[in-house]
């Protein structure tokens, strides 16, 4: 609901008292989730120009150029509060929304990806959502995303308590078409406005309003929308039809505030009046008000503007596909919103108004617990490795996902050549040319250090992307925290957004989508900062294209040095102290070093893989290193450089900017590092025993069979399907 | 030579197998609109995978109320090599021009893995390179793939050599036998679940080798070369 200070304020702009109409049009794109009123300050401020940047954040999807007029499209959503209400309907609708906004750049999605976040699987209480709302999520975005043939190539997945009976649901889709294809979305006087796929029905009313505010225990299931993945199929082929044949002026589709957040930022967009007739709306019941039809969210609805002239061909096409549409006005004059229904005008607003809500200028405190989290930890001595590695390779944070992968069609399209569950996804463009992926979070560290945790966030997607050969040359990001009214939540969002710029500018990799997701609370608290970030990468020879499996005889380099950086760990969340020390922090000018110097050694074809160490550190990647080639390793930990008080730090601290590399030509690996001034040295083997074998001065502190390791790295599994 | 990929709407395969047919085993492929009533240019069709109407109902169901159906039951019985994979297998089955079920795959889950797959019967128009029990590296993508058949009818099946591939190692959807493709009895129409144009170039296999599951389309191909010397 609108504040009495945005009454006043638009009554002001107006120079009349709106009409109730006109309030809940204005009530959806003034919400948080349309307008960014509380955000929008701090986030113009992230960089988002740079050579290959077409079209930078703010549009449907940002735009980046890839070479030989070759662009690829870029955006992520979030589908949080609908996804914790109905967790399948919920999460399959965030994947039509995001896709959709790649269509309305002209451009053929090519692929998914997602970000999930959970309370944890292992909770023993009976009335935990947990696995029902992972279960659920999961199917949701595969039954969408496979019916559609949009491969989802990789993903993340995240479990802790701060999002208990809750879940994040964020969903990033790439696509690509050519730079002269890309939508001008421009109009002229005269041109139609359709507006075609699903009739508008009463399902999703006030979901932008829903999404910006707290969930209450009245579960709210009317502001959830319904999927139609096969009507959503045959919008991708139709309107990608009708752009080649040029019929086409703008383009875009309806998500949250539906067609009153539509048309608004569309005419502001093309800088064009519009005259609309809601009565002309095809619709799913014939008792539906204007306000209904003007804020409903019903999926699968796009707006198209179209020349006189192209018109009959526009109809041809959608004819073919069997797709209904409605001629719902035509542009006219220069920026009035004017709405017509049975012959009289409902209501008429300067869309400019409407799409620049009064900003919100919001307090922000540095949160009192950070005081708390400082305090050093005191831990027991260990006695037995081995029992502490299998239970970190146990931890569904850190476990394979293959059970989520699975569900998911990664191969339709004939593009995925590293499939997920590795470092980074990589899809082919063509031939010669690739394109790397990878979303990254963790809520733990940016719980404790919302600026270095988000910087983190930023160096652990750049370096998964830099693992398979490709260059960053892109950041997505999607800020999701809880209430902005609350001054401590607000200055961990302006930490974070410190980050990105910090981490951007330094990097000279700019913004190109982004998104910012506030009001994330259950019932008992906010969750934790949860910023997403995605990094895009470009490999232009399929020879560089690494994929990160060990084989005999690979000589083991480790690049980066360990601190003891044990805040926010998997290890030391195990053990009940998830809250408590420093976080791994990230010098940008060594992450920037190690980068180039693991992308010189790929593309001089020196190594045969290059592995990020994160969640779970050292012990965790070695181990998934043994398990994805089936072969054994044998490990000196003390030749790490690190400087860790005790070998349990050593191992599981997630210190950042740290690979761990393979190869079979050491000694021009060493000559490339020492001329780069790295960090970094020669810890072991790859043996044929099929054993991780770990030794600390002089004694062998891990001894594991791969297989024991595998079985204990496929618990989600074992969780979700019992087997 | 010339192919004909059949397109529903809701078929999401169909760029895959032109790109493959086109681009890698080197046959001109063509688009044909599930609207089509005559397909007498083609020298063999295609139906490609997808969500044909959604899969609503049952997965295939409604396409094969299309109008090229009636089309392409004529041109089974005169003989002309007709593939489907994956949706397009469901569609043939629900056509009758296969016999047996697709139903829900036995864990309720849609499923996306390579296995391997073996060669029972090599005198299709699809199986002609290959030799008895070679193993194919091949990838499913499939929620409704669980093949089924009555006993008596699997009897007759595997009497008139119409059972072309199995599973090997493991049953990964719960079919019968581990029965992954099976044919009509005069060979010349065969369904397929698992995806041959996602393992025909060596880029996308996980290991990145060569899988001779392309040896589907070059059969294809020879099959088709021969054919139009004779």
């Amino acid at each position: 609901m609108l504040t009495r200070k945005e009454e006043t304020y638009l009554q002001k702009k107006l120079g009349r008292r709106p009409n109730l109409l006109e309030i809940d049009m204005i009530d959806a794109e003034w919400s948080e989730h349309c307008s960014y009123k509380s955000s929008k300050k701090y986030i113009r401020s992230l960089p988002s120009h740079g050579k290959r940047v077409v079209v930078g954040p703010g549009y449907d999807a940002g735009v980046l150029e890839i070479g030989d007029d070759d662009v690829i499209t870029v955006h992520i959503e979030s589908h949080n509060h609908p996804s914790a209400v109905e967790p399948y309907g919920g999460a399959a609708t965030g994947v039509g929304g995001v896709i959709r906004d790649i269509i309305s750049m002209g451009t053929r999605p090519i692929a998914l990806l997602d970000a999930l976040r959970f309370s944890s699987l292992n909770d023993e209480n009976k009335t935990s959502k947990s696995k029902w709302l992972f279960k659920n999520v999961v199917k949701g975005i595969a039954d969408y995303g496979n019916c559609i043939g949009v491969p989802t190539v990789a993903g993340e997945v995240e479990f802790d308590d701060s999002f208990k009976d809750y879940c994040l649901v964020d969903v990033a889709a790439i696509g690509l078409g050519k730079r002269a294809q890309i939508i001008s979305n421009h109009a002229n006087e005269g041109d139609q406005i359709v507006l075609a796929g699903n009739p508008t029905g009463k399902d999703g009313i006030r979901g932008a309003s829903f999404a910006s505010k707290l969930l209450d225990d009245k579960e709210d299931r009317s502001a959830v929308q319904i999927p139609d993945p096969f009507l959503e199929k045959l919008l991708i082929e139709a309107t990608i039809e009708a752009s080649k044949s040029n019929c086409i002026n703008a383009i875009k589709d309806l998500g949250g505030g539906g067609l009153s957040c539509c048309l608004s930022e569309m005419s502001h967009l093309v800088e064009k009046g519009f005259e609309v007739d809601l009565a002309a709306v095809h619709t799913k019941v014939a008792d539906m008000s204007p306000n209904e039809i003007m804020i409903s969210e019903s999926q699968e609805r796009m707006v198209y503007i179209i020349n006189r002239k192209k018109l009959s061909r526009f109809k041809e096409i959608f004819n073919k596909y069997g797709i209904t549409y409605s001629i719902i006005g035509k542009v006219h004059g220069q920026d009035n919103l004017n709405i017509h229904f049975q012959g009289k005008s409902i209501a008429n607003i300067s869309c400019d108004l409407m799409v620049n809500a009064p900003l919100c200028y919001r307090k922000s405190k540095k949160p009192g617990y950070l005081n708390r989290t400082k305090k050093g930890i005191e831990m027991y001595k260990v006695k037995d490795y081995n029992s502490i590695l299998l239970d970190l390779l146990s931890n569904p944070n850190i476990g394979n996902k293959d059970w989520v992968f699975q569900q998911y069609d990664h191969e339709v399209g004939l593009r995925t050549v590293i499939k997920p569950g590795a470092n980074a996804s990589v899809i082919r463009v063509n031939d010669n040319k690739f394109v790397s992926i990878k979303l990254d979070g963790n809520c733990k560290h940016c719980y404790l250090d919302p600026y270095f945790g988000t910087l983190g966030c930023l160096s652990e997607a750049s370096r998964n992307v830099v693992c398979t050969g490709a260059e960053p040359i892109g950041i997505i990001d999607h800020l999701q925290f809880g209430s902005p009214e609350n001054p401590q939540i607000y200055w961990t969002f302006r930490k974070s957004v410190e980050a990105i710029i910090d981490f951007c500018n330094y990097m000279k990799v700019p913004v190109v989508g982004g998104k910012v997701s506030f009001y994330n609370e259950t019932m008992s608290s906010p969750i934790k900062p949860s910023p997403v970030i995605g990094t895009i990468g470009l490999i232009k020879d399929s020879s560089h294209i690494t994929k990160c499996v060990p084989t005999f005889g690979d000589t083991l380099f480790i690049l980066g040095k360990t601190y003891e950086e044990l805040g926010g760990t998997e290890y030391t969340d195990s053990i009940g102290y998830s809250e408590y020390g420093n976080v791994p922090k990230v010098d940008l000018e060594i992450d920037r070093k190690n980068n180039s110097a693991v992308l010189a050694l790929i593309q001089h074809g020196l190594i045969d893989f290059a592995h990020d160490c994160s969640k779970g550190g050292i012990g965790a990647a070695l181990a998934e290193l043994a398990i994805s080639g089936n072969v054994g390793i044998d490990i000196d930990l003390e030749k790490i450089p690190n400087n860790c008080s005790r070998p349990d730090y050593l191992l599981f601290s997630e210190s950042h900017s740290r690979f761990i590399i393979g190869s079979k030509q050491r000694n021009r690996v060493k000559e490339i590092l020492r001329s780069k001034r790295c960090i970094f040295s020669e810890i072991g083997e790859v043996e044929t025993t099929k054993i991780l074998n770990l030794h600390h001065s002089r004694k062998e502190i891990i001894n594991l069979p791969v297989n024991d390791l595998a079985c204990n790295y496929n618990t989600i599994n074992h969780i979700m399907d019992g087997t | 030579m010339k192919l004909g990929i059949v397109v529903f709407p809701g078929s999401n395969c169909e760029r895959d197998v032109h790109h493959v047919l086109n681009d890698v085993i080197g046959i001109s492929a063509q688009y044909v609109w599930h609207m089509e009533k005559s397909i007498d240019d083609y020298d063999a069709l295609i139906l490609p995978g997808g969500f044909s109407y959604g899969d609503r109902l049952r997965a295939g169901v409604i396409a094969a109320q299309s109008p090229i159906v009636e089309a392409i039951k004529k041109k089974a019985e005169e003989g002309l090599p007709i593939l489907g994979i994956c949706n397009g297998f469901q569609i043939l089955v629900e056509a009758g021009l296969l016999p047996g079920a697709l139903i829900k795959n036995v864990k309720l889950k849609f499923s996306c893995k390579w296995l391997e797959m073996e060669v029972l019967n090599v005198n299709t128009p699809f199986t002609n390179l290959f030799r008895v029990n070679d193993k194919i590296s091949i990838p499913i993508a499939h929620g409704e793939g669980r093949y089924v058949i009555g006993d008596d009818k699997l009897h007759d099946l595997y009497e008139n050599n119409q059972v072309v591939f199995k599973y090997k190692d493991q049953n990964p959807n719960g079919s019968t036998e581990m029965i992954a493709a099976i044919c009509n009895e005069k060979g010349n129409v065969m369904g397929l679940m698992p995806h041959p144009e996602r393992a025909s170039e060596p880029i996308l296999s996980p290991d990145q080798k060569k899988s001779n599951a392309e040896l589907i389309f070059l059969s294809l191909k020879n099959f088709l070369s021969s054919y139009q010397k004779n």
